[in-house]
């Protein structure tokens, strides 16, 4: 069989790094070629190359057998590639079909031909089983159905090669599964699909083939038949995978109350949510996202008004003090979304550690910053956490940081707090294998220290694998709770869908 | 003399006009994601050119024309400095005010050796529009018939505009550029040209909203005659979210607190209190849009990589 896409010796250097050496990778007609990588081992350089949005510095592409050289995204578009984006690109106010045609309108004489649009792409949308509402405006799609809109985008402007940058990320375990039936749809139907992801579960379930990169290069490719999820992220790592250390046994006092706490704005968003964390202990909550979680996290650091209800930490009654006093009580926060809460994108990796710790009396003399003997701390983390920062190191702008290694630096700065309570929302999402491995661990540590911890996560195998005890939210409430043990995944699953779980002890202080 | 009569509805819609113009050139700049706060100066400058275009042509057609193709070049100084230099819109439109105040006062010296006004009883004004038929119907044909070229082109051109966003592709992907210019790069549409000609555009609405100012009412052209009104209308651009439509009710709203002020100054209230009358609406309407002032692209902050 012909390849459809050939790249052969494709080499990108920015000065000194190299972000690509010497990758060859090929994509037959109706296959689902993963490629999977850790942070920084060249996935998405291989592909802007690829989509024209980076010159190579050496090596070849050809498609269908041709060579061919893309100067820009209209290049590789014409030539039948299609990029879904990890954040989307996609316009709010208009509807569904709007945002497939955009560019390559139906028109006749300037005028744009609504009607027809809609039924170009419902008949895509048919032919290609994936199921929108053309009609709807995309800001009131759930995510997945945002990302098949981008599927669809791709689709109707002609692609035969569709790359799907990190698709999961952003995805609930239902709307994975769906995700998943489409791509092998897809490749039924004649197209060829690359995967870019870390999450190995989903390789195994889709790809034919698989390719691995590592530090820039190509570790190896293997077909599915041949290798498994260990192997293959042994390939990544490049080393045996450890196991989390053991949980030693604590019976800690309270250290986080909630009581009675309500968020109300318009309609109810956090209602009547009682629990409590204790010293020595990970609590998780799981919860398809959008069911109060982030206004729950707002409300107990401080963003967020408390409409009813209270919140002590430690016996310090914390309810509405301001974001400030409540991590002086002794409170750090890894923030949901890390662009939004958690990074200033446009200022340095240094200042953006040095968030939270410009008041402390190690590092100000005076009103004065003590940044020399501050920045040793940064290094020590960069170090600690393999933080890739860039040629510019402690002066690069956060926001030119991929999002794994942001992630990491926003996690070092946290924990770096020592505070008694932890809440970590989404820790690892964006981030590889390895620094998974190793936040996973140092949460771990921090509770057998005898630290309270309050994990929020879309991915039930991080609550699963951390949490003491688990609560489900749904629709603002606290739909159960499941200790460690009688957790599993399935139970969580359908409390998480509104369902109830019978024998599970009844959400209590 | 009453308050209300269909007079005021008449003057009313003289007053809309330039308002009117105005905001909807500032709703075409909004709608591709610049705030164009310079609509005040561009005005003034519009104003001012279309009485020496009058002046030194004596056609009226000429004038018009003189007085676009000025204001165009003065907006697309600020389209240079806020997409070519990529300064703070804000700021070039500030500066614009104030460069269109210092540099019209300072032509109508240079140029008409005169101080504060310039008048000259020989020039023509604006035709006023009988409108066949309808002039004879009574009370209507009172209110629609009888304005300037200009009253009408503006109620012409809310209309063009809304049908130029709802219906055109050209629309479409000026609404798409200013909704998320990221995306539409991506998708190669030629952003920075579509914000290039709406800011045009909105020189050209500006333009012909300066000259109802000092060719349509009055024959003249004083220091700073916009008085604000610029301002006004980016006040009523926001308070109709933009929407050619909505702009023109809000437009019609302050133009007959325009009307009234002037009733008003009938009725021996003193002159400084009846002006105020549309500044305050201003206010009031501030309290209308507190929660839907423009929404930024802050909170949909995408990752760079």
């Amino acid at each position: 069989m012909e390849n459809r896409l050939e790249m052969r010796g494709m080499t990108k250097r920015y000065g000194d790094f190299t972000a690509n050496d010497n990758v060859s990778f090929t994509l037959k007609e109706g296959e689902v070629h993963a490629i999977v990588g850790e942070n920084g081992a060249g996935k998405t350089t291989l592909m802007r190359m690829l989509y024209g949005m980076e010159q190579p510095t050496a090596g070849e592409i050809a498609v269908n057998g041709k060579p061919v050289v893309f100067r820009g995204p209209e290049d590789a578009i014409r030539h039948g590639i299609g990029m879904v984006h990890q954040h989307f690109m996609l316009f709010p106010d208009f509807t569904v079909a709007e945002n497939i045609v955009i560019g390559y309108e139906p028109q006749r004489k300037g005028l744009f031909q609504r009607k027809e649009a809609a039924s170009a792409v419902r008949s895509l949308s048919e032919r290609y089983r994936i199921p929108i509402n053309e009609n709807a405006k995309v800001s009131s799609c759930s995510v997945g159905e945002q990302q098949r809109v981008e599927i669809l985008k791709v689709l109707y402007q002609g692609a035969d090669i569709i790359v799907l940058d990190e698709p999961t990320a952003v995805l609930t375990p239902l709307e994975v599964k769906e995700l998943l039936q489409t791509i092998r749809h897809l490749a039924e139907s004649g197209k060829s699909v690359i995967l870019i992801t870390h999450k190995l579960q989903e390789v195994m379930e889709v790809a034919d083939r698989v390719t691995v990169l590592r530090g820039g290069r190509v570790t190896g490719t293997v077909s599915r038949s041949e290798t498994n999820a260990d192997d293959l992220a042994r390939m990544m790592v490049g080393r045996e995978l450890q196991q989390l250390s053991d949980r030693v046994r604590l019976e800690g006092k309270p250290l986080l109350r909630v009581q009675g706490l309500n968020v109300r704005e318009k309609q109810t968003l956090v209602d009547d949510v009682t629990f409590s964390v204790h010293h020595g202990e990970i609590v998780g909550i799981a919860g398809v996202s959008g069911n109060g979680q982030s206004e729950l996290l707002e409300a107990l650091t401080g963003l967020r008004a408390v409409s009813e209800g209270k919140v002590y930490l430690g016996e310090k009654d914390v309810t509405g003090q301001s974001v400030a006093a409540i991590r002086e009580a002794g409170l750090a926060h890894i923030p949901e979304d890390r662009y939004l809460w958690g990074t200033a994108k446009r200022e340095s990796v240094e200042e953006n550690a040095l968030m939270g710790y410009q008041r402390k009396p190690e590092y100000m003399r005076r009103g004065v910053v003590l940044r020399s003997k501050f920045r040793r701390v940064v290094e020590e983390w960069v170090e600690r956490f393999a933080i890739k920062t860039g040629s510019l190191h402690l002066k690069e702008q956060a926001g030119n940081l991929s999002g794994g290694n942001l992630q990491k630096l926003i996690v070092a700065r946290e924990l770096g707090q020592n505070t008694p309570l932890l809440i970590a929302a989404e820790p690892t999402r964006g981030v590889d294998i390895g620094a998974m491995e190793y936040i996973h661990q140092a949460l771990l540590e921090k509770r057998n220290n005898g630290d309270g911890i309050l994990l929020v996560s879309s991915e039930l195998t991080e609550i699963l694998a951390l949490s003491d005890r688990i609560l489900v939210m749904y629709k603002g409430r606290i739909a159960g709770e499941l200790t460690r043990s009688e957790a599993t995944e399935e139970k969580i699953s359908v409390l998480m869908a509104g369902g109830s779980v019978y024998g599970s002890s009844q959400a209590a202080m | 003399m009453e308050l209300f009569d269909w007079s005021l509805v008449s003057s009313t819609i003289r007053m809309v006009t330039p308002i009117l113009l105005a905001a909807l050139g500032g709703a075409l700049c909004s709608r591709v994601g610049i705030f164009n706060v310079g609509l005040e100066g561009l005005i003034l400058v519009g104003a001012f050119s279309a009485i020496v275009g009058n002046h030194f042509t004596g056609s009226l057609l000429l004038a018009l024309l003189f007085a676009a193709l000025v204001t165009v070049l003065f907006s697309l100084l600020f389209a240079y400095m806020t997409i070519g230099l990529r300064a703070n819109e804000i700021v070039v439109g500030v500066a614009i005010n104030f460069l269109g105040l210092g540099l019209t006062t300072f032509a109508l010296r240079a140029v008409f050796d005169v101080k504060g006004a310039f008048y000259d009883k020989d020039m023509a004004g604006l035709p006023q529009w009988q409108i066949p038929l309808i002039k004879d119907i009574p009370v209507l044909g009172d209110i629609i018939s009888g304005h300037s070229p200009l009253v009408y082109f503006a109620f012409l051109a809310a209309v063009l505009l809304h049908f130029f966003f709802t219906r055109t592709v050209t629309g479409f992907r000026a609404l798409a550029v200013g909704m998320n210019a990221t995306a539409a790069r991506s998708l190669g549409l030629k952003a920075t040209r579509l914000q290039v000609l709406a800011i045009v555009m909105c020189g050209v609405l500006c333009g012909m909203a300066g000259a109802q100012l000092s060719l349509g009412q009055v024959t003249m052209f004083t220091e700073g005659m916009t008085a604000g009104r610029g301002f006004i209308a980016l006040v009523a651009m926001m308070l109709g979210q933009a929407h050619p439509l909505g702009i023109l009710a809000s437009s019609f709203l302050f133009g007959l607190m325009d009307a009234l002020s002037i009733r008003l100054q009938g009725f021996s209230l003193p002159t400084q209190f009846t002006a105020m009358l549309p500044y305050v609406l201003t206010i009031a309407a501030m309290f209308f849009l507190k929660d839907k002032g423009a929404s930024s692209a802050g909170s949909s902050q995408q990752s760079t990589r």
